[in-house]
């Protein structure tokens, strides 16, 4: 019972703990983290800057007159021209509009993010529930196997796919499926440790103890049970992956050039970035605000579904 | 103890004939013929090429190849790429500037990291304590891409130019070690951050605990408390994050050495791979699973030194 007396103890960033009837209520686990959500200026905050990116990536023509993937706006005459009324945030080498390319770029970003997040959640997810599972030996292969892909440093593990499967190509699909061959690994240890705990509770044995089967077990009683710590991982994640495929772009193996990605612009605008700073720093800031949102909300899950780790 | 460190170095040799294994495969699915690629745009004499292909054992499956890799490796010969340049010839010099670089970025990251959650954990709840925690989530969001060019232009240029302050190099390693201050604060960015977090909730869980009020209470210097009790008591989960981050940093030193010039083993890989050098590409992964596996033997070992409790059978 110590920990509950922590969980009530644990300062909360920004709303005092009190939990009127209402969460009293319906007090299962996704209530109550939803009522704590709601409820979290962090998470708020963070959910709105990600609703507003999501909304840029689905429809950037919302947001920038100029069709960034029409290079028939850009004017070599205007080349690095820096902020003026007409580019706010001014234009890169070859005069294009950076303010256009950095909202037609939100797409790749967010896709990459969110795809992979959850690729990994279900590759990892489901291995890690058969080797917590099922233990013995299709736990040691499992565990073995994901040990040997988390000893390779993922950003030169992706570095290498890319080169080998992306030669030139390299598109959002490939950049996921780069990023998670080298992510599953984390999200099956911590869903395997999940089930291992989970499985030696007592209502685990009353219901093998009633005879159901094991897919009964496994995905009515354990899944539910032990999912909470895999769903933050993945929104943790959502912004490290962002960050990598702008840190892969950067490195020319990412997207490439027909293509707008904010590493891109990054690796673009590195060249004239001491006397033009606008087309490095604009994309650079957005991709800041954007792995901030979800950290904001990655931060705000973890509180709400998994107290210990506040 | 010795049997501990045998059995755990015998656990590790799968891992790494795996990782190892994984991207050889990888690297010699690479596109193109490297002995082909060696010509450039003449065409190499047929003799020749199947006398490198021959010496390479390019011919045999990728299994044996792999066999005649590993044999080598064992007998501590890297290979040689296929221009005849032995690999360890390659990594001198390179080697020692990421590893240079990693070490500065982790300490570097335990001085700030240490020392910004202790204060947290002491101020909790405080806005001490919510400023740190704010300045955490900055830190976590601002990739190493970002941050790397911004401290660039702010500290390598503006600072020199309208301060005249010139004491932070920020390109190449010219300065000696003063060239990686800015590089190792920018790889360790998102790490100071973690670190904080997680020397923060440690410590703050260890002061909760019985013989910290004891210790109080018999009126022990407030520094004893927390420096004797309270930090060692909690330093476990630190260390391994920090044993745990070595690896990581040396992998993800390939972004910062990018921005900033540094002539390290990621520059190295960057190249290797284009130039089709795949004993070097091979090389440097194998080296950096090493470190990763080393550090994580050590990390374990240093348990037993922070908490007498554990021993190894």
């Amino acid at each position: 019972m110590s920990d509950l007396h922590t969980i009530s103890e644990a300062p909360v960033a920004s709303e005092p703990h009190g939990k009127p009837a209402k969460a009293a209520k319906n007090n299962s686990l996704w209530s109550d983290a939803w009522y704590d959500l709601r409820h979290n200026k962090v998470f708020v905050i963070g959910a709105v800057l990600a609703l507003v990116l999501v909304v840029m990536a689905i429809f950037p023509g919302l947001f920038s007159p100029i069709n960034a993937f029409d290079s028939g706006h850009c004017n070599l005459i205007d080349a690095r021209k820096g902020i003026t009324s007409e580019h706010w945030f001014g234009t890169d080498s070859q005069g294009c509009d950076t303010y256009a390319k950095v909202i037609y770029g939100t797409r790749v970003s967010i896709l990459v993010g969110v795809l992979t997040s959850v690729a990994t959640g279900l590759v990892g997810g489901a291995l890690g529930l058969l080797a917590g599972y099922l233990g013995k030996w299709t736990d040691i292969i499992l565990s073995r196997v994901a040990e040997v892909f988390f000893a390779i440093p993922s950003i030169l593990g992706a570095l290498l796919i890319l080169s080998v499967v992306g030669r030139n190509n390299a598109g959002v699909w490939t950049v996921v499926m780069a990023l998670s061959v080298l992510a599953w690994p984390m999200v099956l240890r911590i869903m395997r440790a999940s089930v291992i705990s989970t499985k030696n509770q007592d209502y685990i044995t009353a219901a093998r103890a009633l005879g159901a089967s094991p897919w009964r077990i496994s995905t009515k009683h354990i899944l539910p049970n032990a999912i909470a710590p895999v769903i933050v991982v993945c929104t943790m994640n959502l912004g490290v992956f962002i960050a990598a495929e702008a840190a892969l772009s950067f490195l020319g193996v990412g997207i490439q050039s027909p293509g707008i990605s904010w590493g891109l612009m990054i690796s673009d605008g590195r060249n004239r970035f001491l006397m033009a700073p606008e087309p490095l720093l604009f994309p650079a800031i957005f991709l800041s605000i954007t792995v901030l949102s979800f950290v904001m909300i990655g931060d705000a899950v973890r509180d709400a579904l998994d107290p210990k780790l506040r | 103890m010795g049997r501990y460190v045998i059995r755990r170095l015998l656990q590790a040799i799968p891992v790494l004939l795996g990782s190892t294994f994984l991207i050889f495969a990888i690297v010699y699915a690479l596109p193109g013929d490297p002995v082909a690629a060696l010509g450039g745009e003449k065409r190499i004499d047929p003799i020749l090429a199947a006398q490198l292909r021959e010496k390479f054992h390019l011919n045999d499956p990728l299994i044996v190849q792999y066999g005649y890799y590993v044999r080598d490796i064992f007998t501590g010969d890297f290979g040689q790429t296929f221009r005849g340049v032995p690999v360890s010839t390659i990594f001198q010099g390179k080697f020692q500037v990421t590893f240079q670089l990693a070490m500065t970025a982790l300490t570097i990251e335990a001085v700030i990291g240490l020392g910004l959650g202790l204060f947290a954990a002491l101020r909790r709840g405080r806005w001490e304590d919510q400023g740190i925690l704010a300045i955490t989530l900055l830190l976590v969001s601002v990739p190493t891409l970002v941050s790397g060019f911004i401290l660039q232009l702010v500290l390598g240029v503006k600072l020199k130019t309208e301060a005249g302050i010139d004491f932070f190099p920020v390109a190449g390693i010219g300065d000696g070690w003063r060239s990686y201050l800015v590089p190792g604060f920018v790889l360790a960015g998102t790490s100071i951050a973690y670190l904080t977090r997680l020397t923060r909730t440690s410590l703050m869980e260890t002061l909760r605990a019985d013989y910290i009020r004891t210790a109080v209470a018999k009126g022990m210097p407030r520094s004893r408390v927390l420096g004797r009790h309270a930090l060692r008591n909690s330093l476990i989960p630190l260390v391994t994050y920090l044993g745990a981050d070595l690896g990581q940093l040396m992998g993800g030193a390939v972004i910062t050495e990018a921005i900033f010039n540094l002539p390290g083993i990621g520059q190295q890989l960057f190249s290797s791979v284009y130039l089709r050098e795949n004993p070097v590409v091979v090389g440097i992964v194998t080296l950096l699973v090493l470190i990763y596996l080393l550090a994580n033997l050590v990390v374990d070992l240093l348990y037993a030194v922070l908490d007498p409790r554990i021993r190894y059978e």
